[in-house]
């Protein structure tokens, strides 16, 4: 039953695990000044990783492995590379962190939150879908709160804690009734059970609503999005852009596969309900990042809304549509990350993410500024950065599906985007310290800062011009699900 | 294969921004060096690519495609025709006279030009340049698009981190805002485009010339012309939606106004034109007397404002919106002459504009005002710049022997012959021109220099010098010859008739 193509499609996973093993025995003979190297073995291996799984991993034509219990597709593989390369962005932004990079704990719970993704990526069973959510969430319950000293901090990791433990439970309640109306757990065969037993549509309204709490937890939609600007906030940084990327991306990989394969004969049901909510999530999103002072929570506010806009390539359910999404996902973590590790670098020397601490970075770090501003700018959808080509795309997708308003919804919030991520650009280009002596107190970059920020620089550039092989690759992975 | 001038074009400004950015902060001298030699690389190539069109094949010349996105039928596509290429020409003439007015440092005027940060100062300024000249050639809607957004957010920060302290916040964001609205405005309808392209053809391409052949049903471009045009218009400073420009001008450092003045504004009205008219022909006769309404306003109106102004650039500011206001009435009567004289105003009020503000900026950076009534007297130190202001107020006024004149007689002649009420009510701007023109020639150049004015002023530098020559001579040579340049524009305009079916 062991065969090679059950092996290679947890190839990811596996090396991971071993990875983790690696890390949890060598660690504890480092003497306490190199405990921080534990951030340089888990990004090598996590980049290891993904070559391996490049050069060895790629899945053929879409195949069950385990039993059912996993789908071996692109779809899956795709995300599965994502969240490796997310992951391992994240571990040298810990590294310098001054209360989590030097714990060999928290990049032992980034791997195991990695393998969660990939899984809940490629999972094609109910019962392995929330084994693989929960695998993801619990050591991101805990790294949410890991520094204990820190009121806010643990303050998040029982915020996310408490929200998570409930969704998912309301989850599962759904979960259940799918398996009590259609007698399987398999996905692939919950379609055609479904459609053989005639179910009402207001039942299925309802279970599918039961769904969305929980998948809608994870991307932080709205209304379940109250938990994200709090947790992003106390969240140690790194981990707050870990959350916002991966772990958004995870839970649009399960939103795709599961909706458009369990439900297709109920598109008109959940396609209705999602576009309400995108377009709720992203005015409530934008709206609420205007007012903003601090840039942690900014950036929580603009994560919700660019969920809302990704929202618009699902209820488009179109080849284009879930290309559309995936591409989107990939500009969005790439962009994030390197927003978010501008923040983890500025804060760590100035101690502070509120707008104000940003004063004059562009002369403190003129190379820095100007990451800054091309994540922003991305962001907010303006080429020649990624942000711009994904939003084209999901737009383009929306049109085509006949979602004309919730298009014209998405560029209505883009407008407010431009208006507060340009404002805190200003601060980075226009104002300046309190004596005008920028020079004199530069922000210096660690090594691992400089090599993530320089990859997902050039990253975002890449995807906002040569853009044909991401989206061919995006275009493959959307094929699956048709 | 042919030397791919046009995209050595687009993307050289980008390559030097990035070699700008490379130059440590301190090497100021040097900057400017880099930022002048790709000036000058950029405008050499757009003068042989204007020299070296062939009038006689017209068409699309220097095309260039290559595939980009072939599952979405993106491709780089370049081209330019009779009426892109004097507007690449414009465009790389601004950019060199804009990078001599800015340079700072020169000799004991230290006052004037970029100071602070010049290294980004120009790199900023030729990412713009760069989307600029994206935006003329391309021939692919996404393309286009693609430049466009490029053009349009360099501003924002030109406009903050350099521009005028008191309105540089405001002015920047709402400039941003006004803009990006209407494109994605446009970029709606652009999508639409493509996706009934695609269904009537059976090929689902952004290239432009494709579309022209979709077959649009009328409904389909009743539509979605409005949303399109207006879209683009805006940052043609169109009537009622130019009142980020003016702003924008009076908050901008002096080569930014140039550039925002001379060749963005026509950037907007390019595309409104190339997406707006030529992809929906029918949209554009139903609603041309929308066009043309909110044309002839903006041309009195903007004029009636300018008068008014005691700030020499929103005066500017402000006779941009009337002159620019003379493009869209050119292109909204649809017929031969509107068009022709439409494209050669472009180019006309392009080279105008920025010599207006090139010689603005020179006064603000020495008086320290921009009040008419607190200057004067001002072509006794500088009588240069004042002969350059007074050949400007001559082609703004649309004298014979300008190319002004080349440019508003055509379009007053098309107008007439589409709507002669309309013509009638818009030559009131004509005297309303000359008026404050006059005006503010006699108040700034002539008269007694206000006493705390004396002694200050100093005389403008060589620089300065070859930035107004290089303007002044181009409006004149056009003006006496304008067989330079309307044999060129008159294939183009075939082209865009041909389209409309005229």
């Amino acid at each position: 039953m062991f065969t090679s193509t059950s092996f290679l499609s947890i190839l990811p996973e596996t090396l991971i695990l071993v990875l983790g093993v690696i890390l949890l025995v060598v660690e504890p003979f480092w003497k306490d000044e190199n405990r921080r190297n534990a951030g340089w073995l888990t990004a090598g291996g996590l980049f290891a990783t993904l070559v391996i799984s490049l050069l060895i991993g790629r899945p053929g034509d879409p195949a069950p492995a385990l039993g059912g219990m996993i789908r071996f597709d692109w779809l899956g593989f795709f995300f599965k590379m994502l969240f490796i390369f997310g992951a391992g962005i994240t571990a040298l932004f810990l590294m310098d962190h001054e209360k989590v990079g030097q714990r060999g704990e928290a990049y032992v719970l980034l791997l195991a939150s990695t393998i969660g993704m990939c899984l809940m990526a490629s999972s094609a069973d109910l019962v392995m879908l929330y084994l693989a959510i929960e695998t993801t969430s619990i050591p991101l319950y805990v790294l949410a709160g890991f520094m204990l000293s820190d009121e806010h901090s643990t303050e998040a990791g029982f915020k996310y804690l408490l929200f998570g433990a409930m969704t998912s439970a309301v989850m599962l309640y759904g979960f259940s009734l799918l398996f009590g109306f259609a007698g399987t757990t398999n996905l692939y065969s919950l379609a055609a059970a479904l459609q053989s037993g005639h179910l009402a549509g207001p039942v299925m309204l309802g279970v599918i609503f039961l769904l969305i709490v929980g998948l809608g937890f994870k991307v932080s939609i709205v209304p379940f999005h109250f938990w994200a600007p709090d947790v992003y906030q106390g969240a140690p940084t790194p981990i707050a852009g870990f959350l916002s990327t991966a772990s958004k991306a995870a839970g649009f990989a399960v939103i795709a596969r599961l909706f458009l394969v369990v439900f297709p004969d109920f598109t008109l049901t959940w396609t209705t309900l999602l576009a309400v909510l995108a377009a709720v999530t992203m005015t409530v999103g934008n709206l609420l990042a205007l007012p903003q002072k601090n840039l942690k929570r900014m950036l929580a506010y603009s994560s919700i809304a660019h969920a809302g806009y990704a929202m618009i390539g699902i209820v488009a359910i179109s080849k284009l549509g879930i290309a559309s999404v995936v591409f989107y996902m990939v500009a969005y973590i790439v962009t994030n990350l390197a927003a978010f590790g501008v923040v983890v670098a500025v804060g760590r020397v100035v101690g502070s993410d509120e707008y104000d601490a940003y004063r004059g970075l562009s002369r403190r770090s003129p190379w820095l500024g100007l990451i800054m501003l091309a994540a922003f700018l991305s962001l907010a959808g303006m080429p020649p950065f990624g942000g711009f080509v994904a939003k084209v795309f999901v737009f383009a997708a929306g049109i085509q599906a006949n979602y004309t308003w919730l298009v014209v919804i998405g560029i209505l919030n883009s407008i407010v985007g431009v208006y507060y991520y340009l404002n805190v650009m200003k601060y980075v280009y226009l104002y300046r310290m309190e004596n005008e002596d920028e020079e004199k107190h530069p922000v210096a970059l660690t090594r691992p800062f400089a090599i993530a920020l320089a990859i997902l620089a050039i990253g975002v550039v890449l995807l906002g011009t040569v853009f044909a092989p991401w989206f061919s690759w995006s275009s493959a992975a959307a094929a699956n699900l048709f | 294969m042919a030397f791919p001038v046009l995209s050595v074009i687009v993307f050289s400004p980008l390559v030097a921004a990035m070699i700008l950015l490379l130059i440590p902060a301190e090497r100021k001298t040097e900057a400017r060096g880099v930022a002048l030699a790709a000036a000058v690389f950029a405008l050499l190539l757009s003068l042989w690519v204007y020299f070296s069109y062939d009038k006689t094949a017209a068409g699309y010349q220097f095309v260039e495609k290559y595939a980009w996105l072939p599952q979405l039928g993106i491709s780089l596509y370049l081209g330019v025709d009779g009426v892109s290429a004097p507007l690449v020409l414009l465009t790389g003439i601004v950019m060199f006279t804009g990078v001599l007015i800015s340079w700072g440092d020169f000799g004991e005027h230290v006052s004037a030009g970029i100071q602070d940060r010049p290294r980004e100062f120009f790199a900023f300024l030729f990412i713009l340049a760069s989307g600029v000249f994206g935006v003329f050639v391309s021939l692919d809607l996404f393309m286009l698009f693609f430049f466009y957004e490029i053009a349009v957010f360099p501003m924002y920060l030109l406009i903050v981190i350099w521009g005028w302290i008191q309105t540089r916040e405001y002015a920047a964001m709402k400039l941003t805002l006004y803009l990006f609205i209407g494109s994605v405005v446009a970029l709606v309808g652009a999508l639409a485009m493509y996706w009934v392209a695609g269904q009537n053809t059976g090929i689902y391409t952004f290239d432009m010339l494709q579309l022209e052949k979709a077959g649009f049903s009328a409904s389909f471009q009743n539509l979605w012309f409005l949303p399109v045009f207006f879209g683009f218009a805006v940052l043609g400073g169109i009537w009622p939606f130019h009142n980020w420009s003016p702003d924008g001008h009076v908050a901008a450092p002096t080569a930014v106004s140039m550039f925002h003045a001379g060749v963005l504004m026509k950037l907007g009205a390019f595309a409104a034109l190339r997406v707006g008219i030529m992809l929906l022909p029918e949209g554009a006769k139903h609603f041309q007397w929308v066009i043309m309404l909110c044309a002839g306003v903006a041309v009195v109106y903007g004029a009636f404002i300018a008068f008014v102004q005691t700030d020499l650039k929103y005066m500017i500011g402000f006779s941009s919106v009337s002159h620019m206001g003379l493009v869209m009435l050119g292109i909204s009567t649809l017929n031969h002459d509107g068009l022709m004289g439409a494209s050669i105003q472009m180019f006309s009020h392009g080279i105008m504009t920025a010599l207006f503000f090139a010689i603005t900026g020179m006064i603000y950076d020495r008086s320290h005002t921009r009040q008419i009534p607190e200057l004067g007297g001002m072509s006794k130190v500088m009588p240069f710049a004042a002969i350059g202001f007074i050949i400007g107020g001559l082609v703004s006024m649309g004298m014979p022997g300008f190319s002004g004149f080349v440019a508003e007689f055509p379009i007053f002649m098309g107008v007439w012959k589409a709507q002669w009420l309309v013509a009638v009510i818009a030559s009131i701007s004509i005297i309303l021109t000359a008026a404050y023109i006059m005006l503010a020639i006699r108040r700034v150049f002539f008269g007694k220099m206000p006493e705390k004015l004396e002694g200050h002023i100093t005389p403008i530098t060589v620089l300065d010098k070859v930035a107004i020559s290089t303007l002044c001579l181009l409006m004149i040579v056009i003006g006496i010859f304008p067989s330079i340049m309307v044999p060129m524009v008159e294939t183009g305009v075939q082209n865009i008739l041909r389209l409309l079916g005229v």
